[in-house]
């Protein structure tokens, strides 16, 4: 399993890399989105998964029997996919704003500013 | 629970929550934000003075002991990044009463502002990896509100190049973290600096200090990946670029600082020698990029990128002496760029242009201007007895010390190079031909009123005579950087401080 998550992140990065490399503002963005998804796959990879052992303490112990899964990545996924999220939606209206008002269409008429 | 350490985060939060509940009133917001600003520089200045006499102070949040809870730490390096950050949010915020238009103030200016201030004192005060990169962030987020403000053609340009590098950086430090992560199974930066010294893995360590530096070197625009700061930093209105030049990039540095000297100190003959070579690259295809050009603010943008090769040059050598450089040279720094702005500002509201050759005949015109301008641009090039001659001095005696010659030599040649190219705005925008007006399409201005006058004045008065300070007593401030420097060469104190200190 570790394995084949490990593959799955390597795509998604790759994928997003590519799109990115592109000149339409919109495969830029979808390029994004891939990469911050293959981010958190990749936590949650590193980390190690563990299956079927909640880290829930049973009723009466006061201390985890045995090993159980970690939750730490999970909250720092969580925590990554709002941000991502947030961030995500101002670039879509960023993008969105300024292609509007430049009348460009592409992201290598973006030369004004340039050095 | 230490509240000095956490009210360097909840000044400006509450600032900005008070700017946003008067959204309507421009008037109050104004007011709010300069007394938010100058709470957050008095709460920053008792900080400095409390970890000075007291050493490293951490506290734990949410009550939980390290590693498990939210740290927030502050050794002296921190403790001057926040007292350097506040400053210039004071100094810009009041500048900002005189040259932000009424249309960035109306639609949220000021809390933005503030929310930038937030994360930046968050960044310099966290003792947590992971809470690093949410006080990263909340900074973007905010910086990428400022710098698209307002909607011009190339703010937005601008702000799509900014963006798009930002969230590339934030993509690799999240990726590292990920990984250091499934590693070491902490990212509590003391219990990390713990694990790191006896790690079973130098190479992976490597690797991943190598994934750090490219997001850390994005965000501080070092050679090679600085491309989008000079197409980006002079877009947005004057103060905005000030406080970005002043600070932005400067976390970076800090965030470099701290990882390589707490974290990946297992191979320095590998991490510490390529960080060296890049300040030499940094240095030189700045300030080569600055000669350039003509433009006031481009100028500047290209003369950050040199700065910061000289800031990341202390920390290539890796001796406390450097280190010290380093540090000094960033006090020095972020002061002078910042003004450099703000005077770019000035002049660009006499004359109506930031280009060199419609600008001329300022010296005449703005003897009060001037006076500020030698003072930072004779600094930001190294004459003596001004801030910036001794940074640079430190920096290259030491590496004269060690047997580095060649970033000597580059050091000494930028510098060089610097002060032709400050010579340059001098020539043609102080000294030059005044434009002829007949043929000139902008509107002369007209004469600001007295209390404009103050507001632009007043702050750029206080920057210059702090340059001064600093270059005619060095003393203290050298004490400091040494102390400062001394604290990252040897960070068992800071492990024992973050992982004893009680909730």
């Amino acid at each position: 399993m570790n394995t084949l998550i490990a593959v799955l992140v390597g795509v998604l990065f790759g994928a997003g890399i590519f799109l990115m490399m592109s000149r339409t503002p919109v495969k830029l963005i979808i390029g994004l989105v891939f990469l911050s998804n293959a981010i958190n796959l990749l936590i949650f990879d590193a980390a190690g998964l563990t299956r079927g052992i909640p880290p829930i303490i049973a009723t009466g112990a006061e201390t985890m029997a045995g090993s159980s899964a970690d939750p730490l990545p999970q909250a720092l996924i969580l925590t990554a996919i709002v941000i991502s999220f947030g961030v995500l939606a101002f670039a879509l209206v960023l993008f969105n704003r300024t292609f509007k008002s430049l009348t460009a269409r592409d992201l290598n008429e973006l030369k004004a500013t340039d050095t | 629970m230490n509240t000095l350490l956490v009210l360097p985060i909840l000044i400006p939060l509450a600032t900005a929550i008070a700017c946003l509940m008067a959204w309507r009133s421009r008037t109050i917001q104004r007011i709010i934000g300069v007394i938010g600003a100058a709470g957050l520089l008095t709460t920053a200045l008792i900080l400095l003075a409390t970890v000075w006499r007291q050493g490293i102070i951490a506290t734990q949040l949410g009550n939980w002991p390290a590693p498990f809870g939210i740290t927030l730490a502050a050794d002296l390096l921190s403790a001057i990044m926040t007292v350097l950050g506040s400053l210039m949010g004071f100094t810009v915020m009041v500048y900002s009463l005189g040259s932000i238009d009424r249309r960035r103030e109306a639609y949220g200016y000021y809390p933005f502002f503030h929310l930038l201030l937030m994360g930046v004192s968050g960044v310099f005060l966290t003792g947590d990896l992971f809470n690093l990169y949410v006080w990263f962030e909340v900074m973007l987020m905010s910086s990428f509100v400022l710098l698209a403000l307002g909607g011009e053609k190339a703010q937005l340009e601008g702000a799509i190049k900014y963006v798009t590098l930002n969230l590339i950086s934030s993509a690799f430090f999240l990726t590292a973290l990920g990984i250091l992560y499934g590693m070491a199974g902490t990212l509590n930066m003391a219990d990390l600096a713990q694990l790191a010294k006896a790690t079973k893995y130098p190479g992976v360590a490597t690797t991943l200090s190598m994934l750090f530096l490219v997001a850390f070197g994005i965000k501080s625009a070092i050679f090679p990946l600085f491309f989008w700061l000079p197409a980006s930093y002079h877009t947005p209105p004057v103060p905005v670029s000030a406080i970005f030049a002043g600070l932005l990039t400067k976390v970076g540095v800090y965030t470099l600082l701290r990882v390589f000297t707490l974290l990946f100190i297992q191979n320095p003959g590998y991490t510490h020698n390529l960080i060296l070579a890049m300040a030499g690259v940094t240095m030189l295809t700045g300030v080569l990029g600055a000669m350039s050009h003509n433009e006031f603010r481009r100028i500047l943008s290209f003369h950050i990128i040199s700065q910061v090769g000289y800031m990341v040059m202390g920390l290539g050598l890796f001796t406390p002496l450097a280190l010290a450089g380093s540090i000094f040279y960033i006090i020095h720094h972020i002061i002078v760029k910042t003004n450099l702005f703000l005077v770019s500002g000035v002049a660009h509201r006499l004359q109506g242009s930031f280009d060199l050759e419609k600008l001329g005949g300022l010296s005449l015109k703005a003897p009060a201007l001037t006076v500020v301008f030698v003072i930072s641009a004779f600094s930001l090039a190294g004459i003596p007895p001004l801030s910036g001659f001794w940074a640079k001095y430190i920096l290259v005696l030491n590496s004269l010390q060690i047997e580095s010659y060649p970033i000597a030599a580059t050091a000494l040649v930028v510098s060089l190079l610097t002060l032709f190219s400050m010579a340059k705005i001098w020539a043609g925008a102080f000294w030059g031909e005044p434009p002829d007006s007949s043929t000139s399409t902008v509107a002369p201005p007209s004469a600001p009123n007295l209390f404009t006058k103050a507001v632009l004045y007043g702050p750029m008065f206080l920057l210059a005579g702090l340059t001064l300070t600093i270059g005619l007593m060095t003393e203290p401030f050298m004490a400091l950087a040494v102390r400062a420097a001394d604290q990252l060469m040897d960070p068992a104190p800071y492990i024992q401080a973050v992982l004893e200190s009680r909730p």
